[in-house]
């Protein structure tokens, strides 16, 4: 039976961290935390609160090796949902012909890439969508979907996604592993801001249009660490982004 | 005074016992007692085929007469396993050639078998009878020709799921015109078109013909020729179901279905038009095993059919048979053993959620005999898998896929724990199962002391900490195979149950969190563990504590192996000279 880790712990831990971690961001914070767990001297316990995400996004990291790189859809993870590849090509080649069909129908090119978003009200597979648009948060590789026509305003949005990503509720693990501690995504005091794509494909922080003008143009969603949002479009930028630099 | 039974008389209580543990344990008893059994021994089943040698094989069983093999791990079937890892039939065939020539019976999995191969199996075996490859790929339809044509008594062949380089159809026409002897051929895989006329001719020469598996390429046409020439069938598996809708093409269909009085199973039907579903209600009543899960047939038409299947043991199926299907399945289909509801949207975050946990609820409550359960959903509740444990006590294989990675119980917000915990004590019998949702260490802890009898356990986005890993390897009394995927966890529960791995067949782990330094130490302590790193993307220089993509580790008595790829390392590799350690010795 083995008893002892021939490894320095300490060490370890820390280069543990920054491995997995794509910004080198939270991870950092881990190294040196002295934790207890049930193990004591034999190595402790690495819990999820050590790393900003779950080693799901490794897969993303080791596909994509820099963090700049666009949000993958969540369909992305390999091997995610456990289908058989006989079966996958099957459902793959079933939407295809489905979407060429209906692509056709309608006059317009044929979607070849699934990076290419669905237009909130198209009618996929028959079913409406009804207002979901896809989510994807910088350091995790599973993006989630949103309803924009269930929100009113960006504070209930920003709410849905910090509970959505960052669980709010006490005792239960959010996609991201770590505990309550608010986001507050739309004021730029977080390492956190959200921003959007729009109908043109530019990337824009979100929060600057009117609600009702942002639900017609929005496409999909990031929340990207906020220092990588340098440089993104914005309309009344220039004040709020200095304030944004001063606070980060 | 020793009791000492006379060989002739173990021999012949032995012909009694077909199932290999028992055997195993058998030959445990003494050495005369594992002389006498290894001589009788004539299916032999290896489940990982880096365990033991070929050789060793060969020399321990001279009546061999069945071989079965698995080859890769069984997330190789997600595409988690990269291209050339290994698995190669050949030195077993090969081996098989010198020594065993009287093998008969050939079953491979996850393995890669190529034309030479095959070949080989036609030339040496001179009664060979049955070739059933599952998941395997390498060879091409030269290879199946081969067998085709030279194995002059062949009853069995059949190719399923796996990936064969498609050179034509031509293949078929290479059984000769003397071979009567066929009793089962799939070849549903194939994508090429088969010349009808070849098949037809092969059909009606074959009286022994029960199991039939078409592949997409022929059509309704096809199929009702043939269905007119082979009346004894008991499975079937048809070929494309979408032709133009002709009243006198719906008639033809009809008949032929009602002259298969036998049929008890029905696959296949790709792409199937709802308007011919009614052609197969005259044999609905009469099956026991119906596999829907490629016809993107929905509800209503699914409840017209299923309604007549009251005889149904086993059901595979899309979920597009939503939970008012799945009701209709509880209430018509009484004696169902085996569900499987696979999803019809290979997007992860479908939105439109065609089945929930209710439809397994109605399923669990209605069928009293449901013992074996895959069901893929988008989200599950604890109260939904409590009911489903104490309706179900008997259940023996239950894999349940909430596909949203982490998703809580939607009702209550909580991890699914209880839930888990609920399956693992009330099902005393499950030998196999897959959790996912959410999960923290607690399930694992329920899941390690109450899962007695389990064997397989998947795992994937769960658990804490180190702890989740902990309770499995400490825990859970029969495993012999875990696989595992993005889980937060690694060295320490690996190093302290190391020992537990040695009672199992394989562990695997990819995406976690295990360092290059505890694979090595692993490799070091454990001689008779295969410890194998799979790094696609290996970094220049490995710090100890660098994490590895995946591992797979097994227990052999066949040493390392020889065929590693680039991208495997192994303890007995010196990656900086990428030479074998024993070779230098």
């Amino acid at each position: 039976m083995i008893t002892e880790l021939e490894m320095g712990k300490g060490e370890s831990e820390l280069e543990l961290g920054l491995g997995l971690s794509l910004g080198g961001g939270t991870a950092a914070k881990i190294a040196g935390k002295s934790g207890g767990g049930a193990w004591g001297e034999r190595g402790r316990l690495l819990t999820a609160k050590d790393f900003p995400s779950v080693g799901s996004k490794r897969a993303a990291d080791s596909a994509s090796h820099a963090g700049s790189s666009p949000p993958r859809s969540s369909s992305q993870v390999v091997g995610w949902p456990p289908i058989g590849s006989h079966r996958m090509n099957s459902l793959v080649n079933n939407q295809a012909t489905k979407s060429a069909r209906e692509e056709e129908e309608a006059g317009k090119k044929k979607v070849n890439d699934d990076h290419q978003p669905k237009d909130v009200t198209k009618k996929v597979n028959g079913k409406v969508q009804l207002g979901f648009i896809k989510v994807n948060m910088d350091g995790v590789a599973i993006g989630r979907k949103v309803d924009l026509n269930a929100h009113s305003s960006y504070e209930n949005l920003a709410q849905t996604l910090e509970d959505m990503f960052f669980r709010t509720n006490p005792g239960t693990i959010g996609l991201t592993g770590q505990f309550t501690k608010p986001l507050r995504l739309l004021d730029g005091s977080s390492e956190f801001v959200l921003t959007y794509e729009d109908k043109e494909g530019d990337w824009m922080l979100v929060g600057d249009v009117p609600w009702r003008m942002f639900i017609t143009s929005v496409k999909r969603l990031r929340v990207m660490k906020t220092s990588e949002a340098n440089g993104l479009a914005a309309r009344h930028q220039e004040p709020k982004e200095r304030q944004r630099n001063q606070q980060a | 005074m020793a009791l000492r039974l006379p060989s002739k008389v173990l021999k012949h209580i032995l012909s009694f016992i077909d199932s290999n543990e028992d055997r195993n344990s058998v030959s445990l008893v003494c050495k005369s007692w594992f002389e006498t059994e290894r001589k009788t021994r004539k299916r032999v089943f290896v489940g990982n085929c880096y365990a033991v040698t070929p050789a060793a094989v060969a020399r321990r069983f001279p009546e061999m007469r069945s071989l079965t093999l698995k080859g890769k791990p069984h997330f190789a079937d997600y595409n988690l396993v990269p291209d050339g890892w290994g698995g190669y039939a050949c030195p077993w065939i090969e081996a098989m050639a010198a020594k065993s020539p009287s093998l008969e019976e050939i079953r491979l999995k996850r393995m890669v078998v190529t034309d030479e191969c095959l070949e080989r199996i036609a030339a040496s075996f001179k009664d060979f009878k049955v070739l059933v490859l599952t998941s395997c790929e390498g060879f091409s339809t030269d290879g199946i020709a081969a067998i085709a044509s030279t194995c002059r008594n062949l009853r069995v062949l059949e190719l399923r799921e796996c990936i064969v380089e498609d050179l034509g159809g031509d293949w078929l026409s290479y059984f000769p015109e003397t071979s009567t002897s066929l009793v089962s051929l799939d070849f549903s895989c194939l994508d090429s078109e088969v010349k009808i006329s070849d098949l037809e001719r092969l059909v009606s020469r074959s009286p022994n013909l029960k199991s039939l598996k078409l592949n997409p390429a022929v059509t309704l046409d096809g199929l009702v020729s043939i269905l007119r020439r082979a009346p004894q069938l008991t499975e079937l598996g048809t070929g494309s179901f979408a032709a133009e809708l002709k009243p006198e093409a719906f008639t033809k269909l009809s008949k032929a279905f009602s002259n298969c009085k036998q049929l008890q199973s029905l696959s296949g039907l790709w792409d199937v038009l709802p308007e011919y579903l009614p052609a197969l209600y005259s044999v609905c009543p009469g099956l026991t095993s119906l596999n829907l899960s490629y016809a993107t047939v929905r509800m209503p038409d699914l409840v017209e059919l299923l309604r007549r299947c009251s005889k149904l043991q086993k059901l595979w199926v899309m979920d597009l048979i939503e939970d008012k299907g799945l009701e209709a399945v509880a209430s018509y289909c009484k004696e169902l053993r085996e569900l499987r509801v696979f999803p019809s949207e290979p997007d992860l975050d479908a939105t439109n959620i065609p089945v929930t946990e209710q439809g397994l609820v109605y399923v669990s409550k209605g069928c009293r005999k449901l013992e074996s359960v895959l069901y893929f959903c988008v989200q599950f509740t604890n109260a939904a898998l409590i009911t489903i444990a104490r309706k179900r006590p008997n259940l023996k294989c239950f894999r349940l896929c909430v596909i949203e990675p982490f998703a809580p119980d939607y009702k209550t917000n909580e991890p699914l724990d209880k839930g888990f915990k609920a399956i693992a004590e009330g099902c005393k019998d499950l030998r196999r199962l897959s959790v996912s949702g959410l999960l923290s260490d607690k399930a694992f802890k329920y899941i390690g002391k109450h899962a007695k009898k389990v064997r397989m356990l998947s795992i994937a986005f769960a658990g804490d900490s180190d702890l989740m890993l902990h309770h499995l390897l400490s825990g859970c009394q029969s495993l012999k195979k875990l696989e595992i995927r993005d889980c937060p966890f690694g060295d320490t529960a690996l190093l302290e149950n190391a020992a537990k791995l040695e009672t199992m067949r394989s562990l695997w782990m990819s995406s976690c969190f295990v360092s290059f330094g505890a694979c090595k130490l692993l490799s070091q302590k454990m001689p008779r563990l295969n410890v194998e790193v799979i790094d696609e993307h290996p970094p220049k220089t490995r710090p100890e504590s660098s994490p590895v993509e995946r591992i797979y580790i097994y227990r052999t008595v066949a040493g390392p192996r020889m065929d590693t790829p680039e991208f495997v390392w192994t303890l007995h590799k010196n990656p900086e000279i990428g030479v074998s350690k024993l070779a230098i010795k």
